[in-house]
Formats: C-alpha cells, sequence, structure tokens
C-alpha cells in the first residue's frame, strides 16, 4: 500500500511538472506581449524593452523556466504583473470562496442526484424512472451560463428572494450552488442508478428480501453502502474538475473565487495569475483522483488486494 | 444498417435524430428561411427609448440591442455551431483515434511516452485551458474549432488505446502476424474496422460536448466574435440586458440546450447498441 501510494506521488509530482512545463511554454510562446500590455498602447519601444527586462521576459525560455521552477519548489509562483503582489498571496485570499462554493455545490449535486438516481434505480422500468433519465439528461446537455443567467432571472430579478451578485452570506450561494448542483446532479443520479441496479440483482438483496426487511433498510443498510463506491470516485473526480470550471458561475455571479482571478487576469494577460491559477487546479484533480483511489479501498476491501 | 434500424425502435434516439436533422435543415437553409439580413442594425428594430423589440409582431422571436433580428441571427448561429461542432470533434477524435491506436499498438517506449502525454492532458484544467488559449490566439471560427480539439481528443484516445490493447491481443491479429502482414495492414484492415462504432459514438457525443464548450467560450467573449453570429456570443452581447429583454437568453439558451441534448441522446443510444457490453444493461 505504502509503496503503491509513494509511486502514484511521485507520478502525480511529474504531471505537475508537465503540466507546469506545458502551461508555460504555451503562455510564453504564444503571441501575446505582457510587457506591452503593462506599458499601454501609447509607450515607447524603449519603455516596452526596459518593462521586458525588469520581467526578465528577455531571457531564453528555457532560462525563465528554470527560474520559475526554482521559485515554484520554494512555494513561490511569481509576482502578478498587474497587481504588483504575490500570487500565492492573490490564490490563497481566492481560494476560501471557490472552496464555499465547491463545497456547497457537490452537496447540492450529490444530494439531488443520489435521490433521483435511486429512486429510478428502484422504479426501474417505470415512468419514475423514465422521467428522472429524461431530466438527467437534460441536466448534463444544459449550457452553465444559460442556466446560471436564468436562475438569475427567475429567483433574483424577478422574485427577488436572493441577491443578483456578490458573497458573504447564505443567500449568496444559493443560486450559484444551485447551477453548480442542477447541472451535475445529471452525472450523478445515472451513475447512482446503474451502481443500484447492479447491487440489487445481487443474491443478498435478494436474501436480505426473503428475510422479510423493510425495502427501506434494505436500501439504505444493504445496497447503498455497496453501490457508493463509484459515486465517491467521481466526487473525487469532481473536486479536481470544479477548480477549472469554476471560471464561468463565477463570472456570472460575481463570485470572488479563483476563478475570477483567472478571468480578470486572461483579460490583462498576467501571466503569472494565470500560471498560478492552472497549477492550482491541476494539483486539484490530482488530489481529487487521489483522494479517489485512496478511499476507494478503505470502503471495498476487494479492491485492497490489487 | 442495424444499427440504424435499432436506433429508430428507440423513442429518445428519434427524438433526438430528429431535433438533429431540424437543426441541419435550418443552419443549411438559413438564407432562405432568414427574413432579414442578420448583420443590419435596423432602425425599425429598435423601440423608440433604444430597447430590443420583444418577441412577435414583425419581429418573430425579437431584436437584439442593436436592432438586428434575432431569428434570423439565431438560424446563422446554427451554422456556427454545427461547424465547430462537426470541425473540432472530427479533429479530436481523429487525434484521439491516431494516438490511441498508436500508443495500444506499439506499446514500449513510444507508447508508454503517449500515454504519460494523455495522463498529462487529464489533469489540465480543459475548461481553463481552452479560455486561455482562446484569448490569447485572438478567437475566430477555426482557432476557436482547433482549441476545443485541442482539449477534446484526451478522453477518446484513452478509450481507443484500451481497445486496441484487447485487439492486439486476439487471435486473428496473432495469426494475422503469424502469416506475415505487415503493420499497416494490420492497423488498417483489423484494428481500424474495429474502432469504428467507438469512433461514431464518440464522434456523436463529443458533439455535445463541442456545441457546449463553443458556446461557452463564446459567452465569456473569447469564443466566436462578433458580429458573426453564434449562439453563446448572441447571449454574450445581451448579457448586461438580459433582465429588460430575457428572450436574448431564453432562445439561444433553449438552442444551446436543444442541440446537446438531442446529440447526447443519439450518442449514448448508439453506444447502448453498439456496445454489446452495455447491452441489456439500464
Amino acid at each position: 500500500m505504502l509503496g503503491v501510494l509513494t509511486k502514484r506521488l511521485l507520478q502525480s509530482a511529474l504531471i505537475l511538472l508537465g503540466v507546469a512545463a506545458i502551461t508555460f511554454v504555451l503562455l510564453y510562446a504564444l503571441p501575446a506581449d505582457p510587457a506591452r500590455m503593462i506599458a499601454g498602447r501609447s509607450a515607447t519601444a524603449q519603455t516596452v524593452a526596459n518593462i521586458r527586462h525588469e520581467l526578465g521576459l528577455d531571457q531564453p525560455l528555457l532560462t525563465q523556466f528554470l527560474h520559475y521552477l526554482r521559485g515554484l519548489l520554494q512555494g513561490d509562483l511569481g509576482r502578478s504583473y498587474a497587481q504588483k503582489t504575490q500570487v500565492v498571496t492573490l490564490i490563497i485570499a481566492r481560494l476560501p470562496a471557490t472552496l464555499v462554493l465547491m463545497a456547497a455545490g457537490i452537496f447540492v449535486e450529490v444530494a439531488i442526484g443520489l435521490t433521483l438516481g435511486i429512486t429510478a434505480a428502484l422504479n426501474r422500468g417505470g415512468l419514475t424512472d423514465r422521467l428522472v433519465m429524461a431530466s438527467a439528461f437534460v441536466g448534463v446537455s444544459a449550457p452553465q451560463f444559460v442556466v446560471a443567467l436564468l436562475l438569475l432571472y427567475l429567483f433574483a430579478a424577478t422574485l427577488g428572494w436572493f441577491p443578483m451578485s456578490g458573497y458573504g452570506s447564505f443567500a449568496h450561494v444559493v443560486l450559484p450552488a444551485m447551477t453548480l448542483g442542477i447541472l451535475g446532479a445529471g452525472w450523478y443520479a445515472r451513475m447512482a442508478r446503474s451502481a443500484m441496479i447492479d447491487v440489487l440483482n445481487q443474491d443478498y438483496i435478494r436474501t436480505a428480501r426473503a428475510k422479510g426487511l423493510s425495502a427501506r433498510r434494505i436500501v439504505l443498510r444493504h445496497a447503498l453502502p455497496n453501490a457508493i463506491l463509484p459515486i465517491i470516485a467521481m466526487i473525487g473526480i469532481d473536486i479536481g474538475q470544479f477548480m477549472g470550471g469554476v471560471v464561468v458561475v463565477e463570472a456570472v455571479y460575481g463570485w470572488p473565487g479563483i476563478g475570477q482571478l483567472a478571468w480578470q487576469a486572461i483579460q490583462q494577460v498576467d501571466i503569472p495569475i494565470i500560471m498560478g491559477v492552472t497549477l492550482t487546479s491541476a494539483l486539484a484533480i490530482i488530489i481529487g483522483n487521489l483522494v479517489a483511489d485512496i478511499i476507494a479501498p478503505m470502503i471495498d476491501p476487494r479492491i485492497r488486494s490489487h | 444498417m442495424r444499427a440504424l434500424k435499432e436506433l429508430a425502435r428507440q423513442p429518445s434516439a428519434l427524438f433526438g435524430l430528429a431535433i438533429i436533422l431540424g437543426v441541419l435543415i435550418l443552419a443549411l437553409a438559413a438564407p432562405l428561411i432568414a427574413p432579414f439580413d442578420p448583420d443590419n442594425q435596423m432602425f425599425d428594430g429598435l423601440t423608440l427609448e433604444g430597447a430590443p423589440m420583444p418577441p412577435g409582431g414583425q419581429f418573430l422571436l425579437g431584436t437584439d440591442t442593436l436592432g438586428r433580428d434575432l431569428f434570423s441571427r439565431l438560424l446563422y448561429g446554427a451554422r456556427t455551431s454545427l461547424i465547430i461542432g462537426l470541425v473540432a470533434n472530427g479533429v479530436a477524435v481523429t487525434i484521439g483515434l491516431f494516438v490511441g491506436i498508436t500508443a495500444g499498438y506499439m506499446r514500449g517506449w513510444v507508447g508508454t511516452l503517449l500515454m504519460r502525454c494523455t495522463d498529462l492532458m487529464m489533469a489540465f484544467p480543459a475548461l481553463l485551458l481552452a479560455i486561455v488559449l482562446a484569448a490569447i490566439l485572438k478567437p475566430s471560427l477555426w482557432i476557436v474549432a482547433m482549441v476545443i480539439a485541442l482539449v477534446n481528443w484526451v478522453q477518446v484516445a484513452r478509450i481507443v488505446y484500451t481497445e486496441t490493447r484487447g485487439l492486439v491481443e486476439r487471435d486473428f491479429i496473432m495469426a494475422e502476424r503469424a502469416l506475415g502482414a505487415g503493420h499497416g495492414r494490420i492497423v488498417f484492415r483489423h484494428i481500424l474496422p474495429h474502432l469504428i462504432p467507438t469512433a461514431i459514438v464518440w464522434g456523436t457525443l463529443g458533439i455535445a460536448t463541442t456545441v457546449l464548450l463553443e458556446a461557452t467560450l463564446s459567452f465569456l467573449g473569447v469564443g466566436v466574435q462578433p458580429p458573426q453570429p453564434s449562439w453563446g456570443n448572441i447571449i454574450f452581447e445581451s448579457q448586461s440586458y438580459f433582465q429588460a429583454a430575457p428572450w436574448l437568453v431564453f432562445f439561444p439558451g433553449a438552442l444551446i440546450l436543444v442541440t446537446a441534448l438531442a446529440f447526447n441522446l443519439v450518442g449514448d443510444a448508439l453506444r447502448d447498441i453498439l456496445d454489446p457490453t452495455q447491452r441489456g444493461r439500464g
């Protein structure tokens, strides 16, 4: 177990290094000139050259990358071009807001998804099942920003139940979390349904039925614990995907998280911030997958031997 | 052929096919159907106060903030969505097939290297990467398509890799090799044909993902650039106005949803039909 874990951690570090290298090359090799952005439109060629020299952008790409890596190993992601602040500080300041949104969003999607998926599995082939599956399909096909705007229109602008945008109270988190939850629930519903159907077809469930246990007890105590594994793996993957996909929701709801930070940085070609957020997201994806892999054998002893 | 027949037996797949056909016709016949020039900022397209016209009357679905006919713009937007959907996803599936087959067939260091590359891509925040690339590359229709292809091939590559690995082990490939067949013959005559169902399934499901991604990029203003209409950038342009003119979000939003839904429905049905291991489940 420990050996496997060490190997996985080493692999993860390599993947992170690869992500850093690719992002670095993409950002610095593409035709966006941060020096010109900082200098402004009316700057002379000399000013631009000075800024470029100051930022070290006139160095060869490899030198710049090694410099960046040296900083990275010490937890230094460089300094933002536009805000003149350490990128690490900016990301740490924005992270709590994104984590709150993530927790709320995943809670909503798991709650809706599991309920719908289990209900569908228990009524397999029936009308409820078909309705649930149809809505799950609609959920996974819906564009996030449209759902966000429609919820805003309905519950904030028209009914006035929730604030239009911002951060700070429970009311603020409801609509963004609902947006994420409604969209993500479709995946969980489909997964929960097929996992439950697999389990419900097994002999021990028939035994439990024959023993005369209540349907409620069979589902919650006997079936669900065995169907939960793919769902937990999915939450792990979700946590990772979340960080990179949060840009849209944060942009629509004015949510001050790392998605918004990234979005502002993209518009200003603030490369250190873009690098920092990309690496943070990649780290989240890697950790999410690792967590899913580590938790799985704890819950299901069958996997342990592998 | 059998696949088509089975497809026709599933109501949800038929529903999806009908929608796809409908959108296709609207896109192809846009110049014939559109009542107005989609780029014409009409004088009578705005109210006296300068607000967009609501649906009904002269303008079927109303007008946008610049007085352009929304219905006409949506028709031409269907072209944008479908072109990007087909091109971007076609490129993604092609790259995925190439990488997956090469990695699965070659093994050795080439295979390892390629699969480590897909591991790397899996750890990339895809949406963020697409936004960054599109923003920096000065977006145009083709750039957007290429950016989407660049982030979407990974999943196909992994599935194709697994399937190729399985195929290479099979007896008929061994027999072919024993008979002295070259690599080219084995790959093109024996492996590729077995992967066509996978390519069809992902070629369909992937269009749904692509349509959504294009709309999202365009909504953020880093996708297809106005005045060229796309369902995403119609919403982008009217975003600040959506409380007063919700139809500018509702109609394009509904089209994005319905189109993605249709491709998902058909793709899912195709997967059930073409992948026998999935049959009888669900």
